[in-house]
């Protein structure tokens, strides 16, 4: 656990500590790492997902949304190892002459986006919050805790999805691709919070009573300096477990969210969106219009929840 | 404990006027209803008066005080697509969201019960194994990729099971049932596989940590002395001690099946209240948003409650720690 923490500062100054890349590969974490199989398959594939997503546009035969370089001429191609399958779609194309293939890696930069963002966001929310709550205690600690409480008691997919509706009546129904990425995010936001707001919580109410807050506080630093600066660093284990285990999550609310028609829109379609367009040519047989965009979100989700699973393990002191 | 319940009570009424809150601001601050309800031709006067005639014109405490009252009865407004009023619209749909929900939780409940006690008594076999990898894809895997799975399978492939609507029904007073004809039966077993996956493997996952917990205590170890079969000690003694945390998970979760059977009443197009929910966020129908939030939340409110009353009940060293502690 504190060889976990103190390996990442100086993961960021290198500078300061010559011998960090070292110091990385020497700690307990890494060796866990190298000793789970599945975790580095988990690992890689997770890395592969990132990397595709990144140079989408170098990768894939056209861009599949620019509706020029489409042609009806090629739609309702199958895979390329079928009897029917055409040079270059691998993967086949939809109705509208669409790489499936090139849809699944713009999808992909989509979805990633939308859920390291609302990961980012609901951090940044929960963190705060529950910094304030541990820190300041009374009614403060009262209020904050008991809205986590009624939230935590509803699925965050539904309060996602309330809160996209509420979003869609304010500012009308037909939002752009951009505000509607916007909207996601916040959604996913405000809908998973909580862990981390208790989760730091509990970290504060223990490291409060410190001798090193006391010092702190005798040297006269203001209350946000002490909880940012040298409370919150030592909190980052179990932060980082559920950002892991929520990245997952938050891609899973997307994608649902996008398939329930509450999501990205078809012109800028997200994973979630590409399962629901291919989900009405199913019982045409045309069955690779909704796996393989199905197949890729299961893969991703699969392998960041085996990465969460090892990091909560890995960081757990108990299970040393 | 009287204190205790009231607490507890006062806490959850406190949640339903939060909500309320919440659902009336959604109607008050999202859009003008009477833009909702009035042609482009209307003119200035004629939208004063029926603002009017609909008390938008009182203050905000008045009007809160009115929508609590009208909630209360059980009268939600005016659905702004169907132009009929919510609360029948919501009992019409209600029968086909419980009984989905119940038999995803009783599927949930069995199966789960029977491969966590499965992979807890013969941990190290190949089907405890393949058990573990399923819990796996049943949290991996998004409710409604299993459905469409389960479509192409049982639907497409094969053409066994109906892949959507609830088949014929039968009325019975206000309540429509689908489990007294066969078409309505088969319509059934997709969608609640699909809804119960999730809850399955959490109570497999529950089950199997007790069994292996309770398996290791000394009145187990004390019943192996005394001789008893190990049919008694699994199912007599361990099986019966790890039913009441499974039993109250159950419960607590009924509240999320309903909320989760928006998912797979979309993918399976059952007629129940998720589907009228996600119709309504798509095309911002606020009073059946609003209603469908009020009725959800009680119904979680209630399950919250009756569990903690039920568990003061029956562990009484529950009850002391309450009381203890303040």
């Amino acid at each position: 656990m504190s060889e976990a923490v103190v390996s990442h500062p100086t993961e960021k100054r290198p500078a300061a500590a010559p011998g960090w890349f070292r110091r990385a590969l020497d700690s307990d974490l890494f060796y866990s790492f190298r000793r789970s199989k599945i975790t580095m398959i988990a690992a890689g594939v997770t890395l592969l997902f990132f990397l595709i997503a990144i140079f989408a546009s170098v990768l894939s035969v056209q861009n599949p949304f620019d509706p020029a370089q489409l042609q009806l001429m090629n739609s309702r191609i199958s895979p390329l190892w079928t009897a029917d399958g055409q040079s270059p779609f691998l993967l086949g194309t939809d109705e509208q002459g669409r790489d499936v293939l090139s849809a699944i890696l713009y999808g992909l930069r989509i979805s990633l986006l939308v859920g390291v963002l609302g990961v980012v966001l609901s951090g940044a929310i929960g963190i705060l919050l529950g910094l304030t709550a541990g820190y300041f205690g009374g009614a403060v600690d009262g209020l904050i805790m008991r809205i986590a409480d009624v939230q935590l008691s509803f699925p965050a997919i539904l309060i996602a999805l309330l809160i996209n509706g509420i979003a869609k009546s304010v500012f009308g129904n037909k939002l752009d691709e951009m505000s509607m990425l916007a909207v996601l995010v916040f959604a996913i936001g405000l809908s998973f919070w909580v862990q981390y707001a208790r989760t730091v919580r509990g970290s504060v109410l223990v490291e409060k009573n410190k001798d090193y807050v006391a010092a702190a506080q005798l040297i006269g630093l203001p209350a946000p300096v002490i909880m940012l600066r040298h409370v919150l660093p030592n909190t980052t284990g179990p932060i980082l477990v559920i950002a892991t285990i929520n990245l997952a999550l938050a891609i899973i609310t997307e994608a649902t969210l996008s398939f329930l028609g509450s999501g990205m829109p078809e012109t800028m379609p997200s994973l979630g969106t590409l399962i629901r367009i291919g989900n009405g040519y199913l019982f045409a047989g045309e069955w690779w219009i909704v796996a393989f965009p199905g197949i890729a979100l299961a893969a991703l989700i699969l392998s960041i929840n085996l990465l969460g699973d090892w990091l909560r393990d890995a960081l757990n002191p108990k299970l040393r | 404990m009287l204190a205790f319940t009231l607490r507890r009570a006062i806490q959850a009424i406190g949640v339903m006027i939060a909500v309320g809150i919440i659902s009336f601001s959604m109607f008050r601050f999202a859009g003008d209803p009477v833009n909702q309800m009035v042609g482009m031709d209307t003119s200035g006067a004629e939208r004063a008066a029926i603002r009017k005639s609909l008390g938008l014109d009182d203050p905000f405490i008045v009007q809160f005080g009115r929508y609590v009252g009208n909630a209360a009865q059980f009268k939600f407004g005016v659905s702004y697509q169907f132009r009929l009023p919510v609360s029948d619209l919501l009992m019409e749909r209600m029968p086909a969201t419980l009984e989905l929900a119940i038999c995803a939780t009783i599927f949930a409940m069995i199966s789960g019960i029977l491969m966590g006690v499965y992979s807890a008594l013969r941990r190290d076999s190949w089907l405890a194994h393949i058990f573990q990898a399923v819990s796996l894809i049943g949290i991996s895997l998004p409710t409604f990729l299993i459905g469409i799975l389960m479509i192409y399978l049982f639907s497409v492939t094969l053409g066994w099971l109906p892949s959507f609507g609830r088949g014929d029904v039968v009325h019975i007073g206000w309540w429509t049932t689908g489990l007294l004809t066969l078409s309505g039966l088969k319509a059934l077993i997709m969608p609640s596989i699909t809804l119960g996956l999730f809850q399955m493997t959490l109570i497999m996952r529950l089950v199997r940590a007790e069994m292996l917990e309770v398996l290791r205590t000394d009145y187990i170890r004390f019943a192996r002395a005394r001789g008893l079969t190990t049919r008694a000690i699994h199912f007599g003694h361990a099986l019966r001690n790890t039913l009441v945390p499974v039993i109250t998970v159950a419960g607590l979760q009924f509240g999320s099946v309903i909320a989760f059977a928006i998912i797979t009443e979309t993918v399976f197009q059952w007629p129940g209240m998720g589907l009228l929910f996600v119709q309504a966020v798509q095309n911002v129908d606020i009073p059946i948003m609003a209603a469908y939030l009020m009725m959800v939340s009680l119904i979680f409110v209630t399950i919250n409650l009756v569990v903690d009353i039920l568990y003061t009940i029956v562990d009484p060293r529950l009850r002391s720690t309450v009381s203890r502690a303040h």
